[in-house]
Order: structure tokens, then sequence, then C-alpha cells
């Protein structure tokens, strides 16, 4: 039985696949506007990818909540087009405009037919600089965020984010979510919408990527359309901050057959050369979808629950390596055990060579598979341009991954993996589950 | 804008709103292997990926009774293993080459894909079919996988009470169809599920004459045959499987109301779900025409009709939306919802929607707003090209759900055709609440 398999996995490690064919041609336009572009021209339409850097944590103190309502805002209406005005006027040429905040960006992602470029981006470029901020608009999409706030309140895995970003961050904006509270976001006026405005959309932190049907010398002429009129400079960028864990756990009654459960402890910098060697290691205890370590454990072995995860993210001010799991409440307690003694077992015996090999095949054969559309490829160049890489960087991943060894991975994971700092939070009435002091 | 709030309507799988198919019919080609199983192969040369999916033609609603949830069950016990894969062993090659794997059930199929580089199509196709016919189950891994199972129900349904009411209102929605038992289970039946339950479902259903598969990609037709006829082609047809003639509704002649109050709900809301015909192979004008409906009256958060009316001109709703999903075996559901502002009740909240439909069905179609959703509509056909994934899966489901290739292909063509005049004749006729449920759910506060 067993043999079968190891002659079809022989077989397949001989044939490492090749980086797909991305070229990534870095464009800077007449008026000094950068970005980059993937073209491609066998379908008629463009993907367009914009992130300012600093996002919900360039609100002012006391303002929280006002970027993330001001980025909410912006397609409600612009220069002489109302609310209903500017949605029937992107529909109709069959557009689509997202805008987003998050703790690190206002992101601004669009597609649009060719044979309606210039229209749609006249009307994005409307949005991006004179957005009207109607106070019919203002009172409407509040009140749509302070019903998410309210249901967030009764939702036990953003009850535990909210633990952890309080407990790992503190006063630091990382420490409360972007959506601010139902006072703060009752609290803000047009004027501090204007000011959130003016503060996070300006030129010194604008990252711009597109793919598609677009040519190097139109897209010149697209960016300083699209953005040249913007103001140069914007509020300041917050500090980076230590996370804090001191291990433990957290609990929190809530009702229902199941607790959430979220754990972390402090992660690895982007620029750490070790961050590799930990994302690989990540990956094997509990990244890589249903071969990790943790889902083995606690769901293969003893069917615990029905996921369970662990991410490596590097933000732009903090680094965490955080987990998650929803597990019935009388299993909550043997679930925590079996993730501390896989953090225990990682950070003393260190990980398996298959493993690591195993990790490797997986992580070089999964890059080439991220670059599949315009949409997703206008998305990561826009993130590899963020933490700093250059756009040769898919030419040689790769590599840097191949050049990981067991002795690396199990040096960072003995320095990385924190048992005694490992924190746990579980919300939900889960037996013989308490607080630590 | 705010679009986080996310609500689940009936019991089907979320799907897309406009399943447009599309036209680009250069793209896609289709055969069937001598022993009954259909190819369907749609080419996207961009990058050096390939999407691999086998839909069986059987899903939840074809258990037998007291057996829910067996569908689900067996699709999690695929992945437990075979004579020649150890348990779990799948997902790890496929991982071990970068790619993903996973699977679904639903009401009327259930299907298994993998996502890897091009040249790695040989193995997935290897895997797949090799479980096709090779299950090879330990009781152990069957018990441990009975409480993942559990677990997700907890996980899915139990921990969210918007959930536990789409289940309730499904049960009153149908009468006689099965949609009306949850696609995961009830708990009591999952509970005495047995190894037996889900080989005896496995030797009933699962062969090539009752499975499509879906190559989507990097990929050339011949090559992609020539692998099916080697892996798949060997496989035996099941002369056990004969079209699915399930229970069908009786008329329906009562209006049913229910509501739920729960401690866990933030935002309490009205549903309303009207029993509505689907898409049948060579007849999907109607379904088409209840599509444009369904975007006309809520299918956009700032011009439709429900959000110009309850969300910007009286104020009294915070979200609202209007779900239609023609894909479907049996009849299916057309729904409305709405999400009352603060201070708001539900029955003023209903009142309204009601209001707003009958001046709608009096007022006729705004013909900018409909030329909007047709532009819209043609648009999508471009932009679906982008997602070879999402391709695949529409022509998936299509044939699962007893399409056929030039059904996906006439789809978006239907839809430009339908008139305003059909869209409000059609909203006379299906918009009858002696065919509907109509749900509140609310919190324990609000209900005492």
């Amino acid at each position: 039985m067993k043999t079968k398999v190891l002659t079809l996995l022989a077989f397949l490690l001989l044939a490492l696949p090749a980086m797909a064919g991305i070229k990534i041609e870095e464009v800077t336009s007449p008026g000094g506007i950068k970005a980059w572009l993937v073209e491609n021209h066998d379908i008629p339409f463009t993907a367009l990818s914009i992130q300012f850097k600093g996002g919900t944590s360039l609100d002012a103190t006391g303002k929280r909540g006002a970027v993330n309502l001001m980025a909410a805002l912006i397609e409600e209406g612009a220069g002489d087009l109302d609310s209903q005005g500017f949605a029937a006027a992107r529909d109709a040429m069959a557009a689509d405009f997202k805008f987003d905040s998050d703790q690190d960006g206002v992101s601004v992602s669009a597609r649009f037919l060719t044979e309606n470029r210039d229209k749609a981006l006249d009307l994005l470029h409307l949005a991006l600089t004179k957005p009207r901020f109607d106070a019919a608009a203002i009172e409407r999409v509040r009140g749509q965020v302070l019903q998410n706030i309210a249901g967030n309140a009764k939702d036990p895995s953003a009850i535990a984010g909210d633990i952890v970003r309080n407990a790992a961050y503190g006063g630091h904006p990382y420490g409360t979510i972007g959506d601010g509270t139902a006072d703060s976001v009752k609290a803000l006026t047009r004027d501090d919408i204007l000011a959130a405005y003016h503060g996070s959309m300006a030129r010194d932190r604008i990252y711009v990527a597109a793919a598609g049907d677009i040519s190097v010398a139109d897209l010149g002429v697209l960016l300083d359309k699209l953005l040249g009129d913007l103001p140069a400079t914007g509020a300041a960028q917050p500090a980076d901050v230590d996370l804090a864990a001191k291990g433990g756990v957290v609990q929190k009654d809530f009702p229902g057959p199941q607790s959430s459960i979220v754990f972390y402890q402090a992660g690895v910098k982007f620029e750490d050369p070790d961050y590799i060697a930990a994302t690989i290691l990540n990956n094997i205890v509990g990244g890589n979808g249903f071969s990790s370590r943790l889902m083995e454990e606690v769901r293969g072995k003893r069917g615990l629950t029905y996921g369970v995860d662990s991410s490596l993210v590097s933000f732009d001010h903090a680094q965490i390596l955080e987990g998650s799991l929803d597990t019935a409440n009388d299993k909550a307690a043997e679930a925590i055990k079996v993730i501390r003694d896989v953090w225990a077992d990682v950070a003393k015996n260190g990980v398996t060579q298959k493993e690591l090999d195993d990790t490797k095949t997986y992580m070089t054969g999964a890059y080439p598979l991220r670059f599949d559309g315009n949409g997703h490829i206008a998305g990561i160049l826009v993130g590899m341009q963020i933490l700093g890489l250059p756009s040769t960087y898919p030419e040689t991943r790769n590599a840097k991954v191949e050049a990981v060894t067991l002795a690396d991975v199990n040096r960072v994971a003995a320095k990385l993996m924190a048992p005694e700092k490992l924190t746990f939070v579980v919300v939900g009435k889960a037996d013989g589950v308490a607080s630590s002091n | 804008m705010i679009s986080t709030f996310g609500l689940k309507m009936l019991c089907r799988a979320a799907a897309a709103l406009l399943m447009v198919g599309t036209a680009f019919a250069d793209t896609v080609s289709s055969f069937k292997l001598d022993n009954g199983m259909d190819v369907v192969v749609i080419e996207d040369h961009r990058t050096a990926v390939v999407v691999h999916m086998v839909w069986y033609k059987i899903g939840a609603a074809d258990e037998s009774p007291g057996h829910s949830g067996i569908a689900h069950f067996l699709e999690h016990l695929m992945f437990q293993g075979t004579k020649d894969v150890a348990p779990g062993d799948l997902s790890k090659m496929v991982a071990a080459q970068g790619g993903s794997d996973n699977a679904f059930t639903t009401q009327d199929y259930t299907a298994y894909f993998q996502r890897v580089a091009s040249d790695r199509l040989d193995l997935v196709m290897k895997l797949e079919s090799d479980r096709m016919h090779n299950l090879d189950l330990s009781q152990k891994n069957v018990d441990t996988e009975l409480k993942v199972i559990l677990d997700e129900r907890n996980q899915r349904i139990d921990s969210d009470p918007g959930s536990l009411f789409t289940e309730q209102m499904g049960a009153a929605q149908y009468m006689n169809q099965p949609y009306g038992v949850p696609v995961i289970g009830w708990r009591h039946e999952m509970e005495t599920l047995t190894r037996q339950d889900a080989l005896d479902f496995y030797a009933a259903n699962y062969a090539p004459n009752n499975a499509i598969l879906v190559v989507a990609g990097d990929v050339k037709p011949d090559d992609v045959l020539a692998l099916a006829q080697k892996y798949y082609g060997p496989i035996p047809p099941s002369d056990k499987i004969h079209s699915r003639v399930r229970p069908t509704e009786p008329p329906q002649l009562a209006e049913r109301r229910l509501t739920m109050a729960d401690q866990r709900v933030a935002q309490p809301y009205v549903v309303r779900s009207y029993l509505a015909p689907e898409r049948n192979a060579g007849d999907q004008k109607e379904a088409a025409v209840l599509t444009m409906l369904a975007q006309l009256l809520g299918g956009n958060r700032s011009t439709s009709v429900m959000a110009k009316a309850l969300e910007f001109g009286q104020k009294i709703a915070t979200y609202t939306s209007a779900q239609y999903d023609g894909l479907s075996i049996d009849k299916t559901t057309f729904g409305l919802v709405v999400v009352p502002a603060d201070g708001v009740s539900l029955d003023a909240a209903e009142k309204a929607m009601d209001a707003v439909v009958a001046k709608f069905i009096k007022d006729g179609v705004d013909p900018a707003e409909f030329a909007r959703i047709k532009a819209q509509v043609s648009a999508k056909q471009v932009y679906d090209r982008d997602n070879t994934q999402g391709l695949a899966h529409q022509y998936g489901m299509a044939l699962a759900s007893g399409l056929s290739v030039k059904d996906v292909q006439d789809w978006p063509g239907l839809l430009q055709a339908v008139t305003p005049e059909e869209v409000i004749a059609e909203a006379k006729t299906e918009l009858d609440r002696k065919h509907a449920v109509t749900g509140w759910l609310t919190t324990e506060e609000a209900a005492q």
C-alpha cells in the first residue's frame, strides 16, 4: 500500500515547476508617478490596484473610525454626482471600483473594459479627488458601520480578535479595531472625515500596479490623469510596536455550543534574513492546509475541530505568529493542550527533513500559481512594492526557498517558537478553561 | 459603502446572482467517454495552471429519509484513503506539488477539485480516478471524521443564529421536496451515520456514468481527452445509476410565517422566500426573467428598487437584497431581505418591502437601470474569462444541475433578451405569498 505512494512521490519530485512567464515592467509617468505593469492583451480589460500606506492607523487621537468611514464614503458621491448618480455612471459602463481600508492602508481596486477606459478613469479620478461626503451619505454609511460594530460585539471570533489586539499592541493604533467604537463613530463629523481624507490619500504614500489590456505609454498617461493632482503629502505614519505576549489563557464567556480560540506570540520581520525559514516553519506547523502538524494532530487524529491554522503575519509596524480554531466547549481544553504540545515539540525537536522537503515543493510549486488573472496580478504587484521587493523578485524567490536547510529551519524553530509565551484567547463557555493570572 | 454585512440566504450553497455563462464558446470543448462520463475542457493559456474537477450528480437531496448528511459525510470520507493511497495522502501529494484541493456538497451535486501547475494534471487525474472506485475506509477514520462533521455543524450552523434560521426557513419552504433538509444534515441523524451507510451511498452513486469531468486552464482538449481515457476510461459504468426523480412540491396554498429569537442576534432582519421555477435544459426563459427581476429589485446597493426606496428614500433599512439562483434540479426560491434601520420594527420593514414591490409592479421597470444591468451582464462575460476556476465552476454546476454546455452558452443571450414587460408579468405571478415563507430573525429582547 505504501510502496505505490512512494513511487508516485518520487516521480513527482523530478519535475520542478518553472516560473510562469510573468514580465513586470516598471513604469514612471511623465509626471513622475511610479507603477508596475504586467501587460496582457488576451482579454479586453484592465485591472488596477492602488494602495495608500497608513490606513486606519492614521486616525487622529479621539477620531477612531474616521479613515474607515471615509474610505467607505469615497464611492458615495463625487463632483456633481450624488451617491446614486455615481453608482449609475459606474454601472452604465460596467466598471468595478472597490475602496477599502485596514490597519496599513487605504486600497482602491478597479477594473474596466478597454472600450470604456477613458470614461471609467475620469469617474475614478472624480472619486479620488472630489469626494462629496454628503451629509445624507455620511449618516447612511455611519448606520451601516454602527451595525457592523454591533454585529462584531456578538461574534465570538471578532471578540477574540479585539482581545488579542488590545493585549498584543496596547496603546498603538493596532491595539483597537479600525472600525472604531459605537461612541467614537457616532461623534465623527464631516470635518473629521475630510481630515482623514487629506491625511491618508496623498502621493507620498502611494503604490500602484496594473495588469491587462494596457500599454506602458497608456498607463503613464493614465497615472498622471488619475493621481497627479492628489496632495503631495499626508499625515505622519505611526511608529513600530513590539508585540506583547505573556503566555497563559484569557477566557471570556459567550453563549453557544462552541468556543472561538485565537492563539498568538511574536512573529518575524519581513526584512529578517530568517523570514523565509520562518515561513517554511509556519507552513509545516499550521499554514499548509490539510497537511500541517496542527491539522493532523487536532483534526486528523482527534477530530477536535473542523479546522485549525496558523499564520505568520508581517504588518507594516508589527509581526505576529497567530492561529485560530473553533471547537466544541467540551473539547476546548484538550485542543489547547494539543496545540501547546505541538508548539513545545517543534521548539525542542524541530521538524523533519521530509516535512521540509514537502513544504519546499509546496511553496515553490504554489508560487507561480498565484499569478493567475489580471486582478490577482495587480494585487500581488502592489504588495511586492510595499514590501520593498525588486520587480525581478518572482524570478529569484523560489531559489531563496530552495536554499533553506533543515539546520536553518530548526535553528529558527528553537528561537521563534515560544511555548511559554504562546497566549490563548478563548471566547465561549469552554469546560475547564479559565483565565490565568 | 460598507459591504461586509453578510446574510446567508436559504438552504443551498451560496452562488453569485448572475450566474452567467460564457459566450466565448471557442475556448470550451466537450466529450463523452465510452463509459458515459462527460468531459468539459476550458482553455486559458495565459498561466501554466490547471483546475481539475469531478462533479458527481448526487447531492443531499438524493439521500434516503433518516440519513440526512450522508452525501456530505461521504465527501469527507473520500479523503480517507483507497487501496493504494493512505488516508490524507491525496491532499498531501497535491500540496507537495504546490497545489490545493478541496470538495463541496450541495443539495444537487458533490464536487472534488484540485488546482495545480498544468504539467501535474496527470497526477491529480490519477488520484481522483482512483478514489472513484477504490475507496477503502477504516472504522477508526470513519469515527474520527464523524466528529469532524459534527464540529463542522457546530461551527457553521449551531453557532450562528442566522444559519439556524436559514435551516428553519428551508424546512418551512419545502413541504415535500427534500431541499427542506439541510445539506450538512440534522444533528440527531448525523450522529447515527455509519461506515456502511457511507459505503452503500458510494456504491450506489459514484461511477463514471454519474460524473462530469471539468478541466480548465493551460491544457489542450485532445491531451485532456487522452488522459481522461487513460484514467477514467477503464472504470466500468454502474447499472444502478438512474435519472434523479425526487418528490416534488404539491401546490402551496397557504402563506407560512416564522419568528425566531436568539440572544446572539445582533441585527434583526426579515426574509421573504417565494417558491420559484428553476433553469431547465432547453427551457431557461422564465429563470432568465426571474434573474433580471432579482437584479432590478435588489441587485444593486445604490440603484436597485429596494435600495432606492428603503435605504435612500425612506431611510428605514440599512441593507436590502433580492436573491435568485436558477441553478437547481427542482423548484428553487426567490428571496427578499430587509435589515431595518435602528428603531424600525420588523413589521414596519416588511410592510415597506411589500409596498415597494407593489409599487414596482404598478410603475414598471426603470429603463436606465435595466440598461445598466444588461451592460453588466455583457461585461461579465469579459471579466469572467479572467477567472478560469470560476468558469470551470460555472460549467460544473450547470451540468451537474441537468443543463448542457449549450444551455450555459445560451444564458447570457437569454438575459439580454428579457423585456421589461416580461419582468413585470413574472413579478405579478411569482411574488405570491401563498407559496412564500416570511421569516423574522430577532433578538430575544425584541421578541419579549
